[in-house]
């Protein structure tokens, strides 16, 4: 008896991976179809993110730098989407821009498109696209005596100081540049993010939050400890909690569940691996 | 219609893909190349469309001397580049080493920037962050603690990659308690990356079971 008992332990870890692929596809998807949801502690440092913005005066610029692509769009977008909610609730003024990858540029016009049409917001009036410009240390330098010194047009190719915005946010000397920004939010899945930091935050200044890919979250909680940032949205977690703080549903919160249902599978995968190991030495 | 074709193409593009779980086939072996060359193709318009066009044209059409000026000779840098091109060795193989010119520039101009953005922006900032205070008056016995886990975390980290002594004694214990930390820094790492990956899968079912089969409430 105890013998089959071993067996059957060690046959454990000899799943079919098909099986263990169907799993993680069925502990992902029922939650999703169920729309079943879970109650969750806010972390801290999206608290601290929060606080940043919502400090923030109507009429304040923030600067979104959309560096990532469709390949982490499922961490990164539901963060611009439920950032730009709370920027638009606040009436605060926003410039999108990108120089990592042009593909971030796309996603971060789908988020603005979306949010800005939900708020009845208009282009060139409440949000600019300054566009895509690739070189990130010698763009952020450029950047700061003038925008326009790296971006002389927005993306629709027209210049940026005509548009009734730039007038506004610009000041009296008609100058758009770092002292203009009021906070800098970058929304990262690589290393630029590390730039905007050791550059535009230690030489100029600008109190910044960061929304980062799960992957590079650690690397980005030094800089949170450190005060070099004001506030760190990590992976779908920071996104469902900044929507949770901010009172809204969205892909963020609903994917969670799947993340948790997922994670648990994964610790029963492990603790039966470790167990069939032991029965498997028992046995030999 | 074209919202429709498009959700359909993705969700295709989306099973092809995840059928390489049950084995290499050729459906997945179709769709890679479809990657690889479309994110070619795409990565080089977008770049002299949104990057190099751009510049050439603002730099000399600008009554700005200087800007006119350093724009000819970054076009001019560009230019020696291509001697780097695999063509050059047949066309003129003795003149593939002017591309060193530009390559050096870039070198030279990455490294300043980077060195005094690395000291300045990152290093000091970090190295001011880790002097604390481990009690003031206030401070709680959570505080305190991820203080002393904090300290201890730094000093033995960084003493575990100090090899210019032999690592005997009671010196032994500070390089285990460093390793200790580096592993925990490791797997909260695997942790994360697990999370991340997991977030995407979540990305692509859900848009499986909602924008293709209408099955999300």
């Amino acid at each position: 008896m105890k013998e089959r008992i071993l067996a059957f332990i060690e046959n454990l870890g000899r799943i079919d991976s098909r099986i263990v692929y169907a799993l993680v596809f069925l502990a992902t998807a029922i939650p999703l179809i169920m729309n079943i949801r879970i109650p969750m502690p806010v972390s801290p440092e999206v608290k601290s993110a929060f606080q940043a913005m919502d400090r923030l005066k109507p009429g304040d610029v923030i600067l979104i730098s959309t560096d990532y692509g469709p390949s982490s769009a499922p961490e990164t977008q539901p963060m611009l989407e439920a950032i730009l909610t709370h920027a638009f609730k606040k009436d605060l003024k926003v410039l999108l821009m990108t120089h990592w990858r042009f593909e971030g540029l796309i996603m971060g016009i789908q988020g603005l498109d979306k949010i800005a049409k939900k708020f009845g917001k208009e282009y060139g009036k409440d949000y600019l696209v300054l566009g895509y410009r690739p070189g990130v240390t010698a763009v952020m330098i450029g950047m700061s005596k003038d925008f326009r010194n790296i971006f002389s047009t927005d993306n629709e190719g027209k210049p940026l100081d005509s548009y009734p915005m730039y007038k506004e946010i610009a000041g009296d000397d008609g100058i758009l540049n770092y002292k203009d920004i009021k906070l800098l939010v970058g929304l990262e899945a690589g290393d630029a993010g590390n730039f905007w930091i050791m550059i535009v935050n230690a030489r100029y200044g600008v109190p910044m939050i960061m929304g980062t890919t799960a992957v590079i979250t650690p690397e980005y909680f030094t800089f949170y400890q450190s005060r070099q940032i004001e506030g760190l949205l990590g992976g779908l977690k920071g996104a469902a909690d900044y929507e949770a703080l901010l009172g809204i549903s969205g892909f963020a919160s609903r994917g969670m569940v799947s993340q948790f249902a997922v994670h648990v599978l994964i610790i029963l995968l492990i603790f039966l691996g470790n167990l069939s190991d032991i029965a498997r030495r028992f046995r030999s | 219609m074209m919202d429709l074709i498009g959700v359909w193409v993705a969700a295709f593009l989306t099973l092809a893909i995840l059928s390489f779980l049950f084995g290499d086939n050729p459906v997945y072996k179709f769709v890679e190349h479809i990657f690889v060359g479309a994110s070619a193709a795409f990565g080089i318009i977008v770049m002299l469309n949104q990057a190099v066009w751009p510049f050439i044209q603002e730099g000399i059409t600008t009554q700005d001397m200087f800007l006119k000026i350093t724009t000819y000779i970054a076009i001019f840098m560009g230019i020696l580049t291509l001697f780097r091109l695999e063509i050059m060795n047949y066309i003129a193989p003795t003149l593939t080493w002017i591309s060193r010119f530009p390559i050096a520039f870039v070198t030279g101009v990455g490294t300043g920037i980077g060195i005094v953005t690395g000291i300045h922006g990152y290093i000091f900032p970090q190295v001011v962050a880790t002097f604390l205070p481990i009690m003031e008056n206030n401070t709680s016995i959570i505080e305190i603690a991820s203080n002393l886990v904090l300290i201890v975390g730094v000093l033995s980290s960084l003493y575990y990659f100090y090899f210019s002594m032999e690592q005997r004694g009671a010196l032994r214990w500070i390089v285990k308690t460093g390793m200790i930390i580096i592993m925990i820094t490791f797997g909260s790492a695997f942790g994360y990356t697990i999370m991340a990956r997991v977030s995407l899968l979540i990305g692509r079912i859900y848009f499986l079971i909602s924008d293709w089969l209408h099955l999300v409430r």
